[in-house]
């Protein structure tokens, strides 16, 4: 067959991408080769069209134990020898088309980036959003992305620990499903994605391949229309049970000391590993693909090549030692077998029948060697002249008799109100490490069992924030994943992002990501959370327009000493409940603003980095002298939904008595300014709190007492709080219904 | 008392099993690899647990497969000759396929996989809070059957609210007459959905667990 620029572009290569391949090369690549193109020079692969604004995040430093990208996953340091490694990812364009298998596979392909390693996979979490939830096809969605994440989770047996679900229009047609996992290992033991020694040979190990999910990375790198759906066979098909023995074995067989390198096979399948491992240790490999397990007959080498078959490792092992390998996957009933060696060339030769079907330098295909980085143009949205146009003063502000009604409206919208529905088909406890099941805090906390520590972790984004200003909202993602973690009795670590935006080649949209890095890189920056890896998505759009840009902001943070965990949920009536941070007269973005009052357009809500981090390091020090019993910091639905959440553990409500000193009753109530956290104390402690405050210059505003079940604001009576807990816990079950 | 955890391809509560019976109750486990068949090592005093997990993927049916395991067919001695055996969540829907337990666990009323805190309970140790987290755990069998497992005190747990209540409002998968777990006629044998294992740490806030053990005589 005849190879020219349409071939190519039929692969989703550009034109200039195809004349750089034939310059590369020296030649016109054959198709199976431009096929290795297409897979590994995807936006999915390369990150052609980011890693420009990529590497202006901090990337190291911290306590991080390798550079970021260099391995499938960040390592940190938790002390004492472990490590934790920590990755998210997203499965965006899949769950769109089939939502099961779609999202089922996104939990796997992020635990085999973390087992790859050498680390135990021990919490998951994940952020979705989706379209209205009314909506017929919504729930369809919904209901199959959330079966999915449990039938895989739920079997590979790694608790999902956490998680958000937001549902805003712009999501109708691109739902994002982002998975992370979070695993533990000795920090010495780590296992490099890395082929080395000529000779050595190289493994296969896991499912056999077939023609499921050919093109996959490709696919993800566009938008969706109506044709997408004629795609399907490029979502994967996953297999939970699998996944498990080739965990237990990838973990056994680290432990006999042969294994040189291990990648797991993910995005562009067998060419993105054998690639990428060769390229980072400046070898080659002789590949035979006959020797690849097959699970259909008559495929070709292309296919092999790009199929995204799931539960799949490759494996550089010191030659003279397969055995020792090959005795721990047969223990597991796992197909292993030897498909090539390692040269000294830094040449990918793949041969099929003896033939040479492919021959491409390792190091062109790959991300930081040939594959191409752009630098796009940007400008500011069009959509910021109506932001700019708001004016709190063209909204009424509510009266004082009103804010109970509207409280209620609040506690059951479905970005607000319990997400039960979906987290109790999530098994969060398997492990028996999961220690906020019954002590619920702002991040949940997973115990590093083998350690005498804890982790911390979060998922976090408002991408209404995102929205309204890309810098400033970047930052508050930042700045709430590390203020859970901070209210949590935890210390941030670090930082692994899913950065899901439109079409990168709209100015627009890349103003979007640009700016949403640099402001997530900042604040990054201030908090000493280096970013360690993470994925981008692009392309999450249709003909409607791209979602709101979401850049998901996964944190993992370390608790030394189990007794300095804080957790979310008042304590005991005749607690003082005080809030720290200043009141704003500010309703921007919020969701009282957004869906009551059915504004869309208004400017980010207030956000100072200097005062966020010093709220932060004030929280941490009195969790640390032990002068509160409770921490829950303020977000969507603002200070009364927040003072509600406090309750519903315990069953105990709370009497408030306020005055608003010039502040709006619906800023004052429901506004989401950032910085703000209530905790809440003995009167004892209280007296010392609030000297601490003055000194640290941390507002200090004592709200009211915890009771035993009444809920009062200002005189008035609010009922019991059980009646808003129940309101709070069905909201979402009812629309459902 | 020692006791033996099997590990199944798909177990993944073996892990925690053998963390709170060596931890939280200080006992010595010995972990059983399921193509192995000695039980050697274990008197009729001591115990053979089956773990929770997905035993073989759950192809075909819930602990289906894993009933014909080498290793299971010397736990089916092991209880013939007396021996003590737990099932735990997957580990008793294995007891009811190799029918060391009577009946069935089928799907969830809802349809949905539910993992999350319900008490259960009896007259002995009135109601406990302890997990469960199962796609297929709604115990079935015809009423003869559960008449003789009534008659012979046989019902171990059933689901409840706080207050130790047993009522269809609480049973959380729709099992039969609220039955969360069961023993068999000779006492030896025992199996039950809820998960009390994850229930033995003070660091996770629920000792619940431990009384579960202690009721079973397996402390």
């Amino acid at each position: 067959m005849d190879i020219t620029v349409k071939t190519a572009e039929e692969l989703r290569l550009t034109a200039e991408e195809f004349e750089l391949i034939q310059q590369k090369l020296g030649r016109t690549p054959n198709f199976t080769e431009l096929c290795a193109f297409s897979g590994m020079w995807s936006e999915h692969c390369s990150y052609k069209n980011s890693i420009k604004w990529l590497k202006t995040l901090p990337r190291s430093g911290g306590r991080m134990l390798v550079a970021a990208g260099e391995e499938n996953a960040g390592l940190m340091d938790m002390g004492n020898g472990w490590g934790v490694v920590f990755k998210i990812e997203s499965h965006n364009h899949p769950s769109a088309i089939e939502p099961f298998q779609g999202a089922a596979t996104g939990v796997g392909g992020i635990q085999r980036d973390i087992f790859t390693m050498g680390a135990r996979p021990i919490a998951s979490l994940n952020s979705l959003r989706f379209g209205n939830i009314t909506d017929k096809k919504t729930q369809r969605l919904l209901s199959g992305v959330v079966k999915g994440i449990g039938h895989y989770g739920n079997c590979f047996g790694v608790p999902t620990v956490g998680g958000e679900v937001y549902f805003e229009e712009c999501y109708h047609t691109n739902p994002l499903v982002n998975a992370m996992s979070v695993g533990i290992m000795q920090a010495n033991k780590m296992v490099s994605a890395t082929a080395k020694g000529t000779g050595n040979p190289v493994i296969y190990v896991g499912s056999a391949t077939g023609k499921d999910g050919i093109g996959g990375a490709s696919f993800a790198s566009a938008n969706i229309t109506e044709e997408s759906a004629e795609e399907l066979p490029a979502v994967q098909v996953g297999d939970p049970f699998q996944e498990k023995k080739l965990l237990e074995a990838c973990l056994e067989v680290i432990e006999t000391g042969a294994v040189v390198g291990m990648q797991d096979m993910g995005a562009a399948g067998i060419i993105c590993s054998t690639a990428e491992m060769s390229a980072k240790g400046e070898v080659g490999m002789r590949i035979d693909l006959d020797k690849v397990p097959m699970r259909q007959k008559n495929m070709k080498a292309w296919e092999l090549l790009l199929s995204e078959s799931q539960e799949r490792m490759l494996m550089v092992v010191e030659k003279g030692r397969e055995q020792e390998v090959i005795d721990v996957f047969e223990k597991w009933d796992l197909s292993c077998s030897t498909i090539g060696e390692v040269t000294d060339d830094g040449l990918l030769k793949f041969y099929m029948h003896g033939e040479l079907e492919a021959e491409i330098p390792a190091y062109e295909l790959v991300l930081g060697g040939g594959a191409p980085q752009y630098t796009r143009e940007y400008k500011e949205p069009a959509y910021f002249e109506k932001i700019n146009a708001f004016d709190i003063n063209n909204v009424t502000d509510i009266n004082a008799a009103d804010i109970k009604a509207t409280a209620e409206q609040l506690i059951q919208i479905p970005n607000i109100a319990s997400k039960r529905w979906v987290y109790t088909q999530y098994d969060s406890m398997v492990g028996a490490a999961n220690a906020s099941t019954n002590a619920p805090s702002d991040a949940a906390i997973v115990l590093a069992k083998g350690t005498d520590k804890a982790l911390a972790v979060t998922v976090d984004c408002n991408s209404k924030y995102v929205f309204a200003n890309p810098y400033v909202g970047g930052m508050i993602a930042v700045a709430e994943a590390a203020r859970n973690i901070v209210c949590s009795g935890g210390e941030p670590l670090g930082v692994t992002n899913c950065l899901n935006f439109g079409n990168p080649y709209n100015p627009e949209v890349y103003y979007q990501f640009v700016k949403a890095v640099t402001g997530m890189g900042d604040a990054c920056k201030k908090f000493n959370t280096p970013v360690t890896g993470g994925n981008v998505s692009f392309y999450n759009q249709n003909p409607e327009g791209p979602v709101y840009p979401t850049p998901t902001i996964g944190m993992v943070g370390v608790i030394d000493e189990f007794e300095n965990r804080m957790t979310l949920d008042y304590k005991q009536a005749g607690d003082v409940i005080i809030l720290l941070g200043k009141q704003q007269n500010d309703i921007a973005s919020s969701e009282y603003l957004h869906k009551l009052k059915g504004v869309e357009y208004s400017p980010v809500p207030h956000f100072d980095l200097d005062k966020e981090f010093a709220l932060q390091q004030f929280v941490a020090n009195i969790i640390k002298e032990k002068l509160i019993n409770s921490a829950h910091d303020l977000s969507e639905g603002g200070l009364l939904i927040a003072l509600l959440e406090k309750g519903f553990n315990r069953d105990l409500g709370f009497e408030i008595n306020a005055t608003t000193d010039g502040i709006r009753n619906d800023a004052y109530w429901f506004g989401e300014a950032q910085s703000r956290v209530v905790v809440s104390c003995s009167k004892q402690q209280a007296e010392v709190l609030q000297q601490k405050a003055k000194a640290a210059g941390i507002a200090f505003t004592q709200l009211g007492t915890v009771t035993t079940d009444a809920i009062t604001i200002n005189n008035e009576s609010w009922g019991s709080i059980t009646v808003w807990k129940e309101k709070y816990d069905t909201a979402i079950e009812k629309l459902l219904k | 008392m020692k006791f033996g955890v099997v590990v199944f391809p798909g177990s993944n509560c073996d892990r925690d099993m053998q963390d709170a019976l060596q931890n939280d109750l200080n006992k010595e486990v010995i972990m059983l690899w399921h193509k192995d068949k000695d039980l050697s090592m274990f008197s009729t005093e001591d115990c053979i647990v089956l773990p929770g997990g997905f035993s073989y993927g759950d192809y075909l049916r819930c602990g289906a497969i894993a009933r014909f395991s080498p290793m299971m067919q010397s736990v089916i001695d092991f209880a013939k000759m007396g021996g003590k055996v737990l099932g735990v969540c997957n580990g008793f829907q294995i007891l009811c396929e190799s029918h060391l337990l009577p009946g069935v666990l089928l799907q969830n009323a809802n349809q949905q996989f539910i993992c999350k805190n319900v008490y259960i309970s009896n007259n002995a140790t009135g109601a406990l809070k302890i997990p469960i987290a199962h796609g297929e755990g709604r115990y079935f069998a015809n009423d003869a059957v559960l008449d003789e497992l009534e008659k012979n005190n046989q019902v171990i747990f059933r689901y409840s609210d706080a207050a130790g209540l047993i009522d269809t409002q609480f049973n959380p998968n729709g099992a039969v007459r609220n039955i969360a777990g069961i023993r068999n006629k000779e006492g030896n044998v025992f199996g039950m959905m809820p998960h009390p294992e994850r229930a033995t740490s003070a660091l996770l806030n629920n000792l619940d667990g431990k009384k579960v053990f202690e009721f079973l005589g397996l402390n």
